[in-house]
């Protein structure tokens, strides 16, 4: 390999590697690297790659070979390695499960070379808490164009123009979302980005705000000069130490640098943004619980009739509220234009969607592809299909509010419009895999623990429709299911969906709905046979 | 110690209800817990009924109301880990280190408790010792991670 070259060594440092020891293989790395006398060897820390369960990863950049797994011991060698005439170590090389043969380079993987990158295009490749590394990519180059060049109203025009939609699962058009903020009557607005990633099986907000926190800061920056707010909030899970670091570090570095605060970029506008921890409860995803918890309130969610967070939101003013990747996306639709964004994703569904992918598939981790794909493009192509060549049943999406679709619908397009008539939702992106041993009674009981537990208690459907269902659930899960309660879910369910106040309740019964729907079979095995066919459940042998 | 300490976490806040979840959070970090005279105090503090306090502090899944173990094993019961085991290691932890779920041991060494995600999705099943993740968990790996216990000995 070439030695004029500078040598830039890539560790990530999500969570997953973390917990992998990157943090020490980065430390060592750079330790190690000042005494090798082998020419230029820049060590970077960087946010997720995707590839988690090949973590720690490391990038060797220009080449682009990938490490994986890596440990504290592999240090020396890897910088070796570096050295002119040094060899790349194929023991870490990346292996394709099936034939096991070694791609060293990572845009060769299928797992990424399928993948299109645009929300995650740099968490991977700068460092995080370095803003230098976001400009030199072009970072800030939006909020100048967005304050200097365009007027608030054409900020919002170009957004609605672009046809992104909330990527926090309900699918609401941005563009119509900051308009109606920007013309409801208040003094004063605000803008709050909802990084509340409640739903088990998701972490792409958490890698987002890991990997690229400028990019989120400075879509909430433009968003807030579209709809006038002189407050921004992030609204973070308590359980996301890292990105909350990460997040004060970059409020920081964005301050320093003339992009937040008073007169940004000499302009008259002014804003700040401060961080809120989340102190842990999913029905906080819903706006207006999760205003009511920055008051001081229990989180829960207003009664009805109640007006739009965007009318009457924090503090009684009108509230812009956006997911993480929402924000995300708006530099590159001002920076690029609406119709660059617009040429990705189907008709109703712009732009691209960020995937965890997890469960019983080969390649686990962060992916993000066109909307409109296939389920099985996701799974097979990037996923390389299901663990240990077992068979598949199904793929859970959307979270506590989402649902199991079987085989039948993997060749359906992902997109918000089409997952919500097969029963299931987009959701902030959780997407897990499950295979023949799963059992689809105990995933619809599991995702009733979870509901039961974490709904607010304040109106009956949900607080007891919830204990009701787990009860039947559980029954049946024991082998005590009674013919009659497939019946008895399907009405609950329809009642809960129909009387509960917000949209938990309203989403919870979709986990049964699916199952029912879909793996009717599986619920009589347990009811009739008493038998679990994938043999999770510890069906007793005698009745009570 | 506690009153000093106390005393120094409100210095920093102005005093006002919006400011409620940040100081119990505080308190939380410094403190390890909310004793009750903690509650009585903030309540005072921010100029609300003390049941206010009570009532948030119950509310979010954060908020401890009795002391923690010195060191808190977080089982992961996302979807994920669910899939791939989280139960039976959570059965394995229970049997060693003997405690459920949502307790602490009376010699306050353990405290045992689930979250719905720690957002390690791909490495699951996983859990936390305090702040350290350890993923792709196994019965073995359970045991290497408590050994000590597992021969009965629960010293310091």
């Amino acid at each position: 390999m070439s030695s004029d070259e500078q040598h830039k060594v890539l560790v990530c440092q999500g969570t997953g590697c973390v917990s992998g020891g990157s943090e020490k293989i980065y430390s060592l790395l750079q330790e190690q690297a000042g005494r090798s006398d082998g020419g230029e060897i820049h060590i970077k820390r960087t946010g997720c790659h995707g590839f988690c369960q090949q973590g720690p990863l490391i990038v060797l950049e220009p080449e682009g070979t990938l490490y994986t797994r890596v440990k504290t011991d592999d240090v020396p060698e890897i910088l070796q390695s570096l050295l002119p005439g040094g060899k790349l170590l194929d023991r870490l090389f990346y292996r394709d499960p099936l034939t096991q043969k070694a791609i060293p380079k990572y845009h060769e993987i299928p797992f990424y070379s399928q993948q299109e990158r645009v929300i995650l295009r740099y968490c991977g490749s700068i460092d995080p808490e370095d803003i230098d590394e976001y400009l030199a990519v072009g970072g800030y180059e939006a909020l100048r164009k967005a304050i200097l060049e365009m007027s608030p109203e054409e900020v919002i025009s170009e957004v609605k123009r672009s046809g992104l939609r909330g990527l926090g699962g309900a699918g609401f058009p941005t563009g119509i979302k900051w308009e109606a903020c920007r013309k409801a009557p208040g003094d004063e607005r605000y803008v709050i980005c909802n990084a509340d990633e409640g739903d088990p099986g998701a972490f792409q907000d958490r890698s987002v705000l890991e990997g690229n926190p400028h990019s989120v800061l400075e879509g909430m920056i433009i968003a807030a000069y579209a709809i006038n707010a002189k407050k921004c909030i992030i609204y973070v899970r308590a359980e996301y130490p890292l990105a909350v670091n990460r997040l004060k570090i970059a409020i920081e570095q964005a301050r320093r640098n003339g992009f937040l605060g008073r007169n940004i970029l000499e302009s008259n506008f002014t804003v700040n943004i401060d961080i809120f921890q989340g102190a842990g409860a999913f029905v906080c995803g819903e706006s207006t619980a999760l205003v009511r918890s920055i008051e001081g309130k229990r989180g829960r969610p207003k009664p009805m009739p109640r007006p739009r967070t965007s009318e009457i939101g924090l503090w009684n003013n009108p509230t812009l509220l956006n997911n993480v990747k929402t924000f995300a996306n708006i530099p590159l639709i001002i920076s690029q234009g609406s119709e660059q964004f617009a040429c990705k994703g189907t008709e109703k569904s712009k732009g691209t969607a960020v995937f965890s992918l997890t469960g019983k598939v080969a390649n686990c981790g962060l992916i993000e592809v066109p909307m409109g794909i296939t389920l099985r493009k996701i799974i097979y192509d990037i996923g390389g299909g299901i663990l240990k060549g077992k068979a598949f049943k199904a793929v859970q999406t959307g979270g506590p509010s989402g649902g199991c679709l079987p085989e039948s619908m993997l060749d359906m397009a992902v997109d918000f419009d089409s997952l919500k008539q097969a029963g299931s939702i987009m959701g902030s992106g959780g997407m897990v895999v499950m295979d023949e041993d799963t059992c689809m009674v105990d995933v619809a009981r599991y995702f009733l623990d979870f509901t039961r537990r974490e709904s607010c208690g304040q109106c009956l459907p949900c607080r007891l429709g919830t204990k009701q269902m787990f009860d039947i659930l559980d029954d049946i899960t024991k082998g005590k299911g009674k013919p009659e309660d497939i019946e008895l879910l399907t009405e609950l369910s329809e009642a809960i969906k129909k009387s509960s106040i917000c949209g938990l309740g309203q989403t919870v019964p979709n986990p049964v709905l699916t199952t029912l729907r879909y793996f009717k079979d599986e619920y009589e095995a347990h009811i009739k046979e008493k038998k679990c066919p994938a043999g999770v459940c510890m069906t007793q042998k005698e009745s009570t | 110690m506690e009153e000093i300490l106390f005393e120094e976490i409100l210095s920093s806040y102005r005093g006002d209800r919006s400011e409620l979840v940040p100081i119990l959070q505080d308190v939380q970090a410094n403190l390890g817990y909310l004793p009750e005279k903690a509650m009585l105090n903030i309540a005072r503090f921010i100029g609300v009924p003390e049941s206010h306090v009570y009532s948030v502090a119950s509310f979010y899944a954060q908020f401890r109301l009795m002391p923690l173990g010195k060191k808190r094993v977080t089982i992961c019961r996302g979807t994920a880990c669910h899939i791939r085991g989280a139960p039976q290691i959570l059965g394995e932890i229970e049997g060693i280190i003997g405690i459920n779920e949502g307790e602490t041991s009376e010699d306050l060494e353990y405290t045992l408790e689930s979250v719905a995600c720690i957002g390690c999705c791909a490495l699951a099943p996983c859990l936390k010792i305090n702040t350290d993740v350890h993923g792709e968990m196994t019965i073995e790996k359970v045991k290497e991670l408590f050994p000590a216990l597992e021969k009965g000995e629960s010293d310091v």
